[in-house]
């Protein structure tokens, strides 16, 4: 191997690294906030990808019937609650949110060919479609088991993972897509060219990552979701509401999975079960971090996407192999350093 | 009779099906007995143990490769093959378990699916086990002479696997392991004071899980007569998963319940989602998928028990058992030195919630430990059994030091414990419950269980458990589950579990909380008998009349620091217990 294979590798780990270090962050911040593992973050990455790429290819992305869907099932769910509650007045903001804006982005689309609109509100309109999915997914799916175990949460997320997969072989078909590039910029760096739309991923997931840390430390919302992480009951106690934390960081956790897709699109050709392995090696990162710190998650899913390449390179079929086995020493050293803590379960 | 009638006429119907049924309707079933092996297995894991695992497709692949591989390239015996699959399979399960059952509950899911991931590609990327081709050419089983080639011949076969697994197991989980496999959802900590080995014991029913499995991927592959990797990936774990959450996680017959449904729910949603949909593809997984949802949602326990609703309501066992009394320990002289703590200091971080304390516990003598809310003396409970060792200072039991010993080998040595908050199985009966008391008196191990030789053991361990529970008098509620008592009564079955392990050293933890006047009587009386027999009992106890009238002697705690230690009418006189209790006087 030379230098310039060498560089070229190490861009490669480094994009998808960043990549996943965006999807580690994401499933940090759920599991703290809301003990959910969160499986199903690598199928928002795909529906990303895959709806910015129905976009462009002039069709009505199939994610807006499962806005649709998922939003009429919460006006139903809620609705019904209100109702019987005498809460009259919360019933016209909920279905505005759930049933009329999900109509209005269906009727949109077919009044207007989205191929014709420009690159930058594709993705405008590719991320309204997908992140709202976010919160209503916890809507409907966890809030109710909110106080479950984490054994429990964790199959409802195997079963939300399992769903929204066979949904998007339904909308997406089993072809892959892969959207054009946002930038034809390209350089040399030591002999190996560098793309620019490598360069984008790297800046904006660092962008994201200064952004979330603004919000976590600088906004009310991200110090009420830290305060939830640490003690759930004692945030309560100060009116933080758990459902308001839990759709919160759902929301963040679908807007970061869309956008690392859009992201990565016009790099990698996305399946519509490509998202499941892509959040998985998140995944690897967060558990080197123990689920629990930001920086070590972000490191470790960053030696993930660098031993991918690499091992792409000595091993191409082995790769997927190398990385899922590189989880059983981390979770040995992960179980000779940290002291078991008992949790009280049910 | 009438009770056993549904499984005899289940089992009857399984006989006779092959010689009635088509072809393709014994296929299903054969596949539906392939899929129960291993769902049976995540019943006794997850359902039980409250531990779970995704990567069980992987265990049965590792099965089904095993004899593929040997049978056709060395020609070997299927029935060796059959063991070296197993064999390759625990060994296998033995380092998955070691690492990640130490860890939190959620490491393990995690590990199993990232496992059953990569061994998935590597049955794809290996060369000599065919690459995505796989194995073809697999011989046939041939049993007493008899050769089963077709899927009829088959059929028997399996569902005598399936049939003698579900016995296995129900053997298993209805006797002294098994109780302790039934303490470990409950979290392992009282399981731990009772002395059974939890990390041990998660381990056993992890690998019994994979080995469930690896026997149905045995079977697969030669009913098949080919392999590729499909049917071993991450999507086929989560459908067991999926098989035994929605038959009823917590019953074995709910795995074979649930392995039915899905499979032919699946057959059917094949044949049907498509043409619908107009397209081609697993659409059956969204189907599922939501189920789960529901079921997780609406019926967590399954659908078994909504069936079990709808049969004549069964009678449980009433009878006292009756077995020959269990050896004791030789007892302690009165007056023997016990336990003696040195300058024990516990911190949690900046506080300390035990500071330089000292006390000594003799046989034949009730020792109390008083002192007003958060002194620190649950957690001084908690150094001396070995839950939450000190952070310094010497803890010696019976002249050795515990101070590098876990809580169950304590426990060994003849200490045992109640809660202070009652840490008893809801849903087992008080009998069981006490049973778990004395885990450390018998031996038998899950082997003897599952094959009923621990029948003796078994009767004697249940009668001292019932004698315990007569001796404090819950006698008329032995057979009622332990979460419908009150929480006095809870408390009075702590202290017969605790009886049950035959201790020395009793450390009782607010017994007589929750207690109604006349059963705080009958428990000062209990207490002191057990005092005349030689025990040496160390308490906690916010109740003043209680303790006065109780204890030998008096160690009063504040802010983790002994302030006083004597004879009961010492410590009421002391100037310091007064302003500790009553505010100081100015």
């Amino acid at each position: 191997m030379d230098l310039q294979i060498l560089l070229l590798l190490g861009q490669d780990g480094i994009t998808n690294g960043a990549i996943y270090a965006l999807l580690a962050l994401a499933l940090v911040l759920v599991f703290a906030v809301t003990r959910v593992i969160f499986i199903p973050q690598g199928e928002f990455v795909a529906y990303g990808a895959l709806t910015l790429a129905s976009l462009q290819m002039g069709k009505v992305p199939g994610t807006v019937w499962l806005l649709l869907a998922l939003g009429t099932t919460v006006a139903v769910l809620d609705g019904y609650k209100l109702l019987r509650a005498g809460r009259f007045a919360k019933l016209p903001p909920l279905l505005i949110f759930n049933i009329g804006l999900p109509l209005l982005a269906a009727a949109g689309l077919f009044a207007m060919p989205p191929n014709q609109l420009p690159l930058w509100s594709q993705v405008v309109v590719a991320m309204l479609l997908v992140i709202p999915l976010g919160p209503m997914i916890y809507r409907v799916a966890y809030q109710p088991l909110a106080s479950a175990s984490v054994l429990v949460l964790l199959i409802v997320s195997i079963a939300v993972h399992v769903t929204l997969i066979g949904l998007g072989l339904l909308f997406f078909g089993a072809e892959g897509s892969r959207t054009p590039p946002f930038t034809d910029l390209s350089f040399e760096l030591a002999g190996a060219p560098l793309q620019g739309q490598t360069i984008l991923v790297v800046v904006a997931s660092a962008l994201l990552i200064i952004g979330l840390y603004f919000f976590f430390e600088r906004t009310i919302y991200g110090k009420a979701l830290r305060a939830t992480a640490m003690n759930r009951t004692g945030a309560r106690l100060m009116g933080i509401p758990p459902i308001l934390a839990g759709k919160l960081c759902f929301t963040l956790a679908a807007a970061i999975g869309a956008f690392s897709g859009i992201l990565i699109a016009p790099i990698t050709t996305i399946y519509y079960d490509s998202g499941f392995l892509i959040g998985l090696k998140g995944f690897v990162g967060a558990i080197i971090g123990g689920l629990a710190s930001y920086p070590v998650a972000a490191l470790g899913a960053l030696l993930v996407g660098l031993l991918e390449s690499y091992s792409s390179f000595y091993a191409s079929a082995f790769k997927e192999v190398i990385v899922f086995t590189l989880i059983i020493p981390v979770l040995l050293w992960r179980s000779l350093t940290s002291k078991h803590i008992e949790e009280e379960e049910e | 009779m009438t009770r056993h009638f549904p499984i005899v006429l289940f089992i009857a119907l399984l006989a006779v099906s092959p010689l009635l049924l088509p072809e393709f309707t014994i296929t299903l079933l054969n596949y539906i007995g392939l899929y129960a092996i291993v769902a049976v297995g995540l019943v006794l894991l997850t359902g039980v143990g409250g531990l779970t695992s995704f990567g069980q497709a992987a265990f049965v692949g590792l099965g089904a490769y095993t004899t593929a591989y040997l049978t056709t390239v060395y020609g070997l015996s299927p029935w060796l093959t059959l063991f070296i699959g197993l064999a390759i399979t625990a060994l296998v399960a033995l380092c998955l378990g070691f690492i990640t059952l130490r860890m939190g509950g959620h490491y393990l899911p995690l590990g199993t699916i990232a496992w059953g991931i990569s061994l998935y590609f590597l049955f794809g990327n290996l060369e000599f086990l065919g690459g995505h081709t796989g194995i073809t050419g697999i011989p046939t089983i041939a049993l007493f002479g008899l050769e089963l080639k077709s899927s009829r011949d088959f059929y028997y076969l399996i569902w005598i696997v399936v049939l003698l697994a579900i016995l296995a197991i129900r053997n298993l989980l209805d006797s002294r392991q098994g109780r302790a496999i039934r303490a470990l959802k409950g979290g392992t900590v009282m399981a731990e004071a009772m002395g059974v080995n939890t990390p041990r014991l998660k381990i056993v029913i992890f690998l019994i899980a994979a080995l469930l499995a690896s026997m149905s991927g045995w079977l697969y592959a030669h009913l098949q007569r080919f392999v590729n990797p499909t049917p071993f990936g991450i999507n086929q774990g989560i459908e067991y998963l999926f098989m035994a959450v929605i038959g009823g996680i917590g019953h074995v017959w709910g795995a074979v319940l649930g392995a039915g449904l899905i499979t032919i729910l699946k057959q059917w949603l094949q044949d049907w989602l498509p043409q619908i949909l107009g397209q081609s593809g697993n659409f059956e997984i969204i189907v599922f998928g939501i189920a789960m949802i529901i079921v997780l949602q609406r019926a967590r326990d399954g659908l078994w028990p909504v069936l079990l609703k709808l049969l004549p309501e069964r009678t449980l066992k009433r009878r006292r058992p009756n077995g020959e009394i269990l050896p004791k320990r030789p007892s302690t002289a009165a007056g023997t030195l016990l336990l003696k703590a040195e300058e024990v200091t516990k911190r949690f971080g900046g506080l300390i919630a035990n500071d330089s304390l000292s006390l000594t516990v003799n046989a034949g003598e009730v020792m109390a430990l008083i002192g007003p809310n958060g002194a620190g003396k649950s957690t001084m409970f908690n150094c001396i059994s070995g839950l939450n060792p000190a952070s310094a200072g010497k803890i010696a039991f019976l002249g050795q030091s515990t101070v590098a010993t876990v809580s169950r080998d304590i426990a060994r040595q003849g200490m045992s414990r109640t809660f202070q908050h009652v840490r008893l199985l809801g849903q087992m009966s008080v009998l069981e419950n006490v049973a778990i008391g004395g885990h450390l008196r018998g031996s038998k191990g899950v082997f003897a269980a599952a094959l009923r030789l621990d029948r003796g053991e078994e009767n004697r361990l249940l009668a001292e458990a019932a004698r315990q529970i007569e001796r404090v008098g819950l006698a008329e509620q032995m057979f009622e589950p332990a979460g419908s008592l009150a929480l006095g009564q809870q408390r009075i079955v702590e202290i017969a579990r605790a009886l049950c392990s035959d201790p020395c050293l009793l450390l009782l933890d607010e017994p007589a909380a929750g207690l109604r006047y006349k059963e705080k009587q009958a428990l000062a009386e209990l207490l002191g008998k057990l005092r005349n027999e030689g025990m040496g009992i160390l308490l906690v106890e916010h109740d003043m009349d209680f303790v006065m009238e109780l204890a030998d002697r008096v160690v009063v705690m504040e802010f983790g620091q002994k302030i006083a230690e004597g004879r009961p009418e010492e410590i009421q006189r002391d100037p310091k217990v007064l302003e500790a209790y009553l505010g100081g006087v100015e």
